[in-house]
């Protein structure tokens, strides 16, 4: 591959949220953009009745050798995007490892059962300590809030792609952002997109 | 701009399974594309559509699978290639034209899409349709990847040329909503002449009138013996390994990806062969015996049923004398379980108790910590109808309708969104569950039971789309007879659940042409049933109705609630409200059940403030619907006009 190799190959990627978040595009959108790097893509993700307040999960294979199959094997993940904290937490169990690494978004998504109040959600101290003990590194960006600031949340997942790029586990190009973007977006979105993503890419610097 | 037309030829592509086999038609000259929508196979149609004006082709939602499956079949017939798809369900339901098909035979290449659901990710079963491949006698591929699945669609139309008959593609949910690198081939400029021959013979397969009768099974049958022939040399079917392996596993589909990773994962490249095979019924005689000769041990992998394992079992049977005995694992011996997906994992484990190797990633004590971390901190989270549903406000005054009666009535559930109803989401409501249109069928059944004794309220649901699906005939089978229940139609505009796909009720169609729609409280009245029309967000009005309804007895009743689905396009991210909550008023543990916005009506835009005690509105997830400023008793939830 031209521009910077994979630390693993296959690099093996989940990003994870909630239905209704955007998980499918965030995804689509990588995977568009390690094409582009010449890797071979394989995402294995469920929507449908998922879509519906449920725990949504995209598999990202990356490889330069050859294609994979749709569903990451037990314990062999290899960096976790959350857009949701409590998802990262949830997937440690299946995919995780003391090595792996984890990007999450802090804003909390209550569920059903919070809100009736069968269940507690955990406060923020209660979600990093598992997250910094099972893990090899952790990022936490308050995307969501960012977005607002840029004056719509749905953007949080675009900072949130940013933020992956400025962790550095895979050669991503911002070039290769913009062109996967301007393929299915009008020039003012594009703007306040390529905004967000250098914000997502800040926020990990700092 | 669609990379479906405009993506190049030797280019490769990043595109979903259902995106490669909308390619494989596009490259193969398809001219007309019909289906009903359904998880996971609605992007077949949805990408025809969207480019069906600039590709010149006819491209149609049809009302239901069987419809669809005739639509198809008539360009077939006028010797255009034509596509039906759906899901496994669906073809349930096209199977009643399906076997006719098979015998009338076909003229232009026609391709039957289905795709399946495997851990019923998004259905109320996982069915394998491939039984029906072999009951009906038409044959059926199976692509093993996402190239496969555009170059075997490509293929099948030509194929389903050659023998006259109708070809199965059967894809699954981690090949249709999987993602991967496609190698794109030439698109072809072909204007089409459709013409429709029937002076013929009666069995005249090129110019006679297409019509099913008895003789024409001896004909299906020698169609068959072709295709046995032809798939015995069919670069779909694919062998990788050593000459002599210890183990031979035979695999389709998905199934094939799986296996690939838990041989490289075991290292075992040397000790197993993979035959994985693209054409699975009927299976090619000649091929299975030449690599049943290789060894004695013989592991097959496939998701759901024992399909290919009981066919090569047969076909081990009947050449027993020639190649010995064998020992077979898979299913029937209980090495891969007959439900659910299949995963890495699974077929890494089979293979590692198989072959005696110890295999093990993680170290046990990770794995229990995390899992115990998530159990503590990751709350469950359960489905439910999404902020501003129109259906929660529905079921919200369905349920207190049903209260206020106090007869034990209950709803008749059918399918759509609106099956959550047998959740809390939909304050559990829903009390049978079945196929489309199902629900008004089974209603007008248990009204029927008054005879004896039976003197529950009876309500039945369905939706828009599903109305027209299925509804229509039970309902008039309910009229017909009197049957006393009211079935409320839940019109959100759109067939929702699959991603607002059109249907009759609405003035658009799949090519995006304005077309006359179909008006549901009219076609009811016309039946003869009484019928009310409202608004669910009025959630009085909404319940006072339905009680009247319940109260009275004669005939079939029809409530139509039409509100439009939150995500629908007018809809999304357009707030009708901004919501406050007037933190005074709110007096939580007081209020009607305890905190009756969050704890019972529980709609996600809520959330209950643990420390300050009163309710709150999550501004990034609340759709400004308006429904819960109606719901709280001490008129602490404002709405203001956004
Ligand atoms: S907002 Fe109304 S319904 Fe909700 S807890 Fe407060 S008083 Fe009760
Ligand atoms: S207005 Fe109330 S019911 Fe409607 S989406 Fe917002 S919180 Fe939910």
């Amino acid at each position: 591959m031209e521009n910077g190799k994979l630390s693993k190959d296959p690099y093996n990627l989940i990003i994870t949220g909630v239905g209704g978040q955007g998980n499918v595009l965030a995804s689509r959108i990588l995977g568009n953009m390690m094409v582009r790097q010449g890797c071979h893509v394989t995402i294995g993700e469920t929507f449908g009745a998922t879509q519906r307040g449920g725990s949504v999960m995209s598999n990202l294979r990356i490889s330069e050798i050859s294609a994979w199959s749709p569903q990451i094997p037990k314990g062999q993940a290899d960096m976790i995007v959350a857009l949701e904290p409590t998802e990262a937490i949830r997937l440690l169990g299946k995919y995780g490892h003391p090595e792996i690494k984890v990007l999450t978004n802090t804003r909390a998504i209550h569920s059903v059962g919070v809100i009736a109040g069968e269940l507690k959600y955990p406060s923020l101290n209660e979600i990093k300590e598992p997250l910094q003990e099972l893990t090899g590194e952790v990022w936490l960006v308050d995307a969501t809030e960012e977005a607002m600031k840029l004056g719509n949340p749905i953007l949080s997942n675009t900072i949130m792609l940013g933020a992956l790029a400025g962790t550095g586990v895979i050669p991503m190009q911002r070039d290769h952002f913009k062109e996967v973007m301007s393929e299915t977006m009008g020039q003012d979105r594009l703007e306040i997109n390529l905004k967000a993503y250098d914000l997502g890419a800040e926020l990990i610097k700092h | 701009m669609s990379v479906m037309l405009d993506g190049k030829e030797g280019m490769e592509y990043m595109v979903m399974g259902n995106e490669a086999i909308v390619r494989g038609a596009l490259e193969a000259g398809l001219k007309v594309a019909s289906g009903y929508p359904g998880t996971p196979s609605s992007e077949i149609i949805e990408r025809l559509s969207d480019v069906a004006k600039d590709a010149g082709i006819y491209v149609e939602w049809s009302v239901n699978e069987k419809v669809a499956a005739e639509v198809a079949a008539a360009a077939s017939f006028a010797q255009l290639r034509s596509l039906a798809s759906m899901k496994q369900v669906g073809v349930n339901v096209a199977s009643d034209f399906l076997l006719h098909l098979a015998i009338t035979g076909t003229r232009g290449g026609m391709v039957l899409v289905t795709c399946e659901d495997p851990a019923a990710h998004s259905s109320s079963n996982e069915g394998d349709s491939r039984g029906y491949a072999r009951m009906m006698e038409f044959p059926l591929l199976e692509p093993g990847d996402f190239q496969e699945a555009k170059d075997m669609t490509k293929w099948a139309f030509e194929f389903s040329e050659e023998i006259g008959n109708l070809v199965m593609v059967r894809s699954v949910t981690r090949l249709s909503h999987a993602s991967g690198n496609v190698k794109f081939g030439p698109l072809p400029r072909t204007e089409a002449q459709a013409e429709y021959r029937f002076s013929g013979a009666f069995l005249d397969p090129v110019a006679g009138p297409m019509i099913s009768t008895g003789f024409g099974h001896r004909i299906q049958q020698e169609k068959l013996k072709k295709v046995r022939e032809i798939f015995e040399d069919s670069p779909f079917n694919t062998y990788q390994g050593p000459d002599e392996p210890e183990l031979l596993i035979i695999t389709c589909s998905v199934g094939n990806l799986y296996c690939k990773e838990a041989i490289k994962a075991l290292g075992i490249e040397d000790r197993v062969g993979l035959l994985k095979m693209g054409t699975t019924w009927p299976l090619p005689p000649n091929l299975i015996k030449k690599y049943l000769l290789m060894t004695d041990e013989i592991l097959i992998i496939e998701e759901i049923l024992p399909f290919l394992e009981d066919n090569v079992k047969v076909l081990a049977a009947e050449m027993v004398q020639e190649i010995g005995a064998k020992k077979f694992y898979g299913k029937h011996a209980g090495q891969i379980p007959s439900f659910g997906e299949l995963s890495a994992d699974l077929v890494i484990q089979s293979l590692a108790d198989l072959l005696d190797l110890g295999y093990e990633t993680v170290a046990q004590e990770y794995t229990d910590k995390a899992s115990a971390a998530a159990f503590a901190r990751a709350p469950q989270r359960e489905l439910t109808f999404c902020p501003g549903c129109p259906h929660r406000a529905s079921f919200w005054a369905i349920h207190n309708a049903l209260e206020l009666d106090g007869r034990q009535g209950f709803v008749c559930g059918d399918i759509g969104c609106y099956s959550l109803a047998a959740l809390p989401t939909g304050f559990s409501t829903a009390k049978t569950g079945h196929a489309m249109g199902s629900g008004a069928g089974v209603a007008s059944g248990f009204a029927k039971l008054r005879q004896f004794g039976m003197d529950q309220p009876v309500l039945a649901v369905c939706g828009d789309s599903t109305f027209f699906h299925a509804a229509i005939p039970a309902l008039v089978n309910a009229v017909h007879h009197q049957a006393d229940f009211t079935l409320i139609v839940l019109d959100n505009s759109g067939t929702a659940m699959t991603g607002f796909q059109s249907h009759p009720g609405l003035n658009i169609n799949a090519m995006k042409d304005e077309v006359p729609a179909l008006d549901i409280p009219a076609i009811c009245q016309a039946m003869g049933a009484r019928v009310e029309v409202r608004d669910p967000f009025d959630l009085e009005e909404t319940q006072k109705t339905l009680n009247e309804l319940m109260e009275y007895t004669e005939g079939t009743k029809v409530l139509v609630l039409k509100q439009a689905c939150a995500l629908s396009p007018e809809k999304k991210r357009v707030k009708s409200y901004n919501m406050q909550i007037n933190e005074e008023n709110c007096i939580g543990q007081d209020c009607g059940c305890n905190r009756l916005c969050t704890r019972i009506f529980r709609c996600p835009g809520l959330i209950w403030d643990e420390v300050k005690k009163v309710a709150r509105i999550d501004e990034v997830i609340c759709a400004g619907c308006g429904v819960c400023a109606d719901i709280c008793p001490a008129g602490a939830i404002v709405r203001e006009e956004a």
